[in-house]
């Protein structure tokens, strides 16, 4: 089991004939087959995408609602540019995607404001944007994470930051524990998907049996968290858990390479966090090198 | 990106918002003629620094006893007075910590009678996905400590992105600000305004602390801060030219040009990390053994061989940095990419402090086999934990 995607996910690439699109979906094919079934292009509908690789084809289709229509895609991954991305978002929700996946970074904030507000109505889920996709091991690759560093296992993985995520996964392989399914949510301010959503899949997910969520400061995303799971664990649902939040030295009111990673009117410090997820029962690591580790130790009892 | 108050309030006014009468001026011999443009009898001269607290801030160069970086003027020969002794100087605040921040430009604003202090911001409210209001009677101070002290003074309106300003928004922020007769009046206008302003230009901070009711009983904006979305800027060619390079680092000046994610600090290991998360670990680690980071750097998802060698530039440019390290754990980044781009920037700039370098991900195996078969003089390093005890090691010899 896993939560997201698994071995019968198809997945349409939205910006697929760019380079970034080009790399990912020939390492996704590469990765057990992900099922990538095409690309959408608004003025190359009906040329064919060919692996650089293996000489792998895809169609290319004018719109996602076509695409979705001719393969039964249900899964998009969105590679577009900043000042496409929102509207490529937009176009992926008309078209009724259940899963949309939006890699790009440098979304403006005010796009995906909009783009929430049409989100609730909707039956789509959004993962991002500014997120490295979702990864399922030896079933399905969406998005950038680096396939060799994962190992099919027990451990869910949820987290803000894309780099951080593959440490967590890179050391959970290391340990012998493997994954079921590793998300990066996104470090912008305004996103998709939060941590709730996640840890509540992973916690219904009966492969997996632990799970490590990693934080950065800013905002409150952590807090919530942490009092869900506490409200969880009174109803009798509970799994063990290593955590990491990353921050702890950066200075107040700047902000630290991710759209969401400040810290603002005296909220958001890791101090808050590191002590809203230690008293929801997770084992906070102190070194971000060693939360594979702690997640070990936590298991060992 | 930041602007300064005069520049914040100008565009409030392009858009219709009530502000006073103002000129900005970059020399004291401006002062008399700006003062004269206006109508008296009392004139405000303000600091343009883009940092908070300039009314209780103090001058480094003037005495303790000397007034701060925001006076009250009844004369015209106060308001030249007055600018003589405050451009040029350093002003200390709260946020602009011991070093402080050089006025170089003030503005001489008309004065005004105040009979309330009321307290506006919009912002993105990352709880809710909107954009939202946030008020409070209690206008004029720090808003930090009435959000400590008194949290229940703090009132939060958030708007619905496809209906804006609606009649019910306004008349919930009037009712918090218990605004009446022609303020209740102005205020229908001004907030959709405020609104107006904040999501055609992309701003992601607007704060008007304080918002006044005069004593004729009209708002005002006094004070208005203003920050924008940089992911925005692609949008705004009109905005470019707000933009004061006087306010901000040198080095962040460079590395913004490479459009890298780069924040000076203190210490002196310096940094380049792809993703955000993994940088502000690094810097973490790095303190958690010991010694202290020179920046914050993120190379960020698909940079480039040049992207990289600007970033390995600016971080041997800083005369602080006694060893660097270079941590990548490559998904979207290519690990040979990193190392051509290292080597390509130790070529070109030298290499004078200890390198240690950890590469992980994709393309692991070409991007170690590229350093290796380079002979530079760099230390490799198994994982982070590793590579922050060697860089601390190497540094602290």
């Amino acid at each position: 089991m896993s939560i997201l995607v698994n071995k019968d996910t198809k997945v349409l690439v939205q910006g697929l004939t760019g380079k970034t699109g080009t790399f990912h979906t020939e390492q996704a094919l590469a990765y057990y087959g992900t099922k990538m079934v095409g690309g959408t292009h608004p003025k190359k509908g009906g040329e064919t995408w060919s692996s650089g690789v293996d000489g792998t084809e895809l169609p290319i289709f004018t719109s996602v609602a076509e695409g979705k229509a001719k393969t039964g895609a249900n899964a998009s991954v969105i590679y577009v540019p900043p000042a496409g991305a929102a509207a490529a978002i937009e176009e992926a929700i008309d078209a009724e995607i259940p899963l949309i996946v939006c890699i790009t970074e440098g979304v403006p904030v005010l796009d995906m404001v909009r783009v929430k507000a049409k989100l609730e109505k909707s039956k789509s889920r959004l993962i991002g944007p500014n997120c490295p996709g979702v990864l399922t091991p030896e079933e399905c690759k969406i998005g950038i994470m680096p396939g060799s560093i994962f190992s099919k296992g027990s451990v869910g993985i949820v987290s803000r930051s894309g780099t951080l995520t593959y440490e967590a996964v890179f050391q959970t392989t290391n340990e012998g524990l493997g994954q079921t399914t590793a998300v990066g949510i996104g470090g912008d301010p305004v996103k998709g998907t939060e941590f709730i959503d996640m840890l509540e899949m992973f916690l219904a997910d009966e492969a997996t049996k632990s799970i490590i969520m990693i934080g950065e400061i800013g905002g409150s995303a952590e807090e919530d968290a942490a009092q869900f799971l506490i409200d969880e664990a009174k109803r009798g649902r509970k799994k063990p858990m290593a955590g990491f939040i990353a921050g702890l030295t950066a200075p107040k009111g700047r902000t630290m390479g991710h759209a969401g990673a400040v810290i603002s009117g005296g909220k958001g410090g890791a101090e808050d966090k590191i002590a809203a997820m230690e008293a929801a029962g997770i084992r906070m690591s102190k070194s971000p090198a060693r939360i594979g580790r702690t997640l070990a130790e936590v298991l060992k009892g | 990106m930041n602007i300064h108050e005069h520049q914040a309030k100008e565009l409030l006014k392009s858009y219709g918002a009530p502000v006073a009468a103002g000129v900005a001026i970059f020399s004291a011999d401006e002062a008399e003629a700006a003062a004269k443009s206006l109508p008296g009898p009392l004139y405000v001269v303000k600091s343009q620094i883009h940092a908070g607290g300039r009314g209780k801030g103090k001058f480094k160069e003037l005495g303790p006893d000397a007034k701060g970086g925001v006076r009250l003027a009844k004369t015209i020969d106060d308001v030249v007075a007055f600018s003589k002794e405050m451009l040029g100087n350093t002003l200390v605040t709260k946020q602009t910590g011991d070093a402080g921040k050089q006025v170089n430009r003030l503005y001489i604003e008309d004065g005004a009678d105040i009979a309330r202090e009321l307290y506006c911001s919009l912002l993105v409210n990352r709880e809710s996905g909107r954009v939202s209001f946030v008020v409070s009677t209690e206008g004029g101070m720090d808003i930090e400590a009435v959000a400590e002290h008194t949290p229940e003074k703090i009132i939060t309106v958030d708007i619905d992105p496809t209906a804006g300003v609606t009649e019910a928004d306004v008349a919930k922020i009037v009712s918090a600000l218990a605004l009446e007769g022609d303020a209740k009046a102005d205020a229908a206008k001004l907030f959709p305004i405020l609104y107006k302003a904040f999501v055609e230009t992309d701003m992601s901070l607007l704060e008007v602390n304080p918002l006044i009711v005069m004593t004729d009983g009209h708002l005002r904006v006094l004070d208005a801060k203003v920050s924008f979305d940089n992911n925005a800027a692609f949008r705004h060619e009109e905005l470019k030219s707000l933009r004061d390079l006087s306010e901000e680092d040198a080095k962040e000046i460079e590395a913004s040009k490479f459009d890298l994610a780069y924040v000076a600090l203190d210490g002196n290991i310096g940094c380049m990390v792809n993703g955000a998360g993994l940088a502000m670990s690094t810097m973490d680690i790095i303190k958690l053994y010991g010694a202290e980071p020179a920046n914050f750097l993120d190379v960020g998802g698909g940079a480039s061989k040049e992207k990289v060698t600007a970033a390995f530039k600016i971080i041997t440019a800083d005369p602080a940095v006694k060893g660097i390290l270079v941590n990548i754990f490559g998904g979207i980044m290519r690990c040979d990419v990193i190392a051509e781009g290292v080597i390509a920037a130790v070529k070109e700039v030298g290499l004078q402090v200890p390198l240690v370098v950890r590469l992980e991900g994709t393309n692991v195996k070409e991007g170690k086999a590229i350093l290796n078969e380079s002979g530079l003089n760099v230390i490799s390093a198994d994982d982070l934990d590793d590579a922050a005890q060697k860089i601390v090691k190497a540094v602290q010899g």
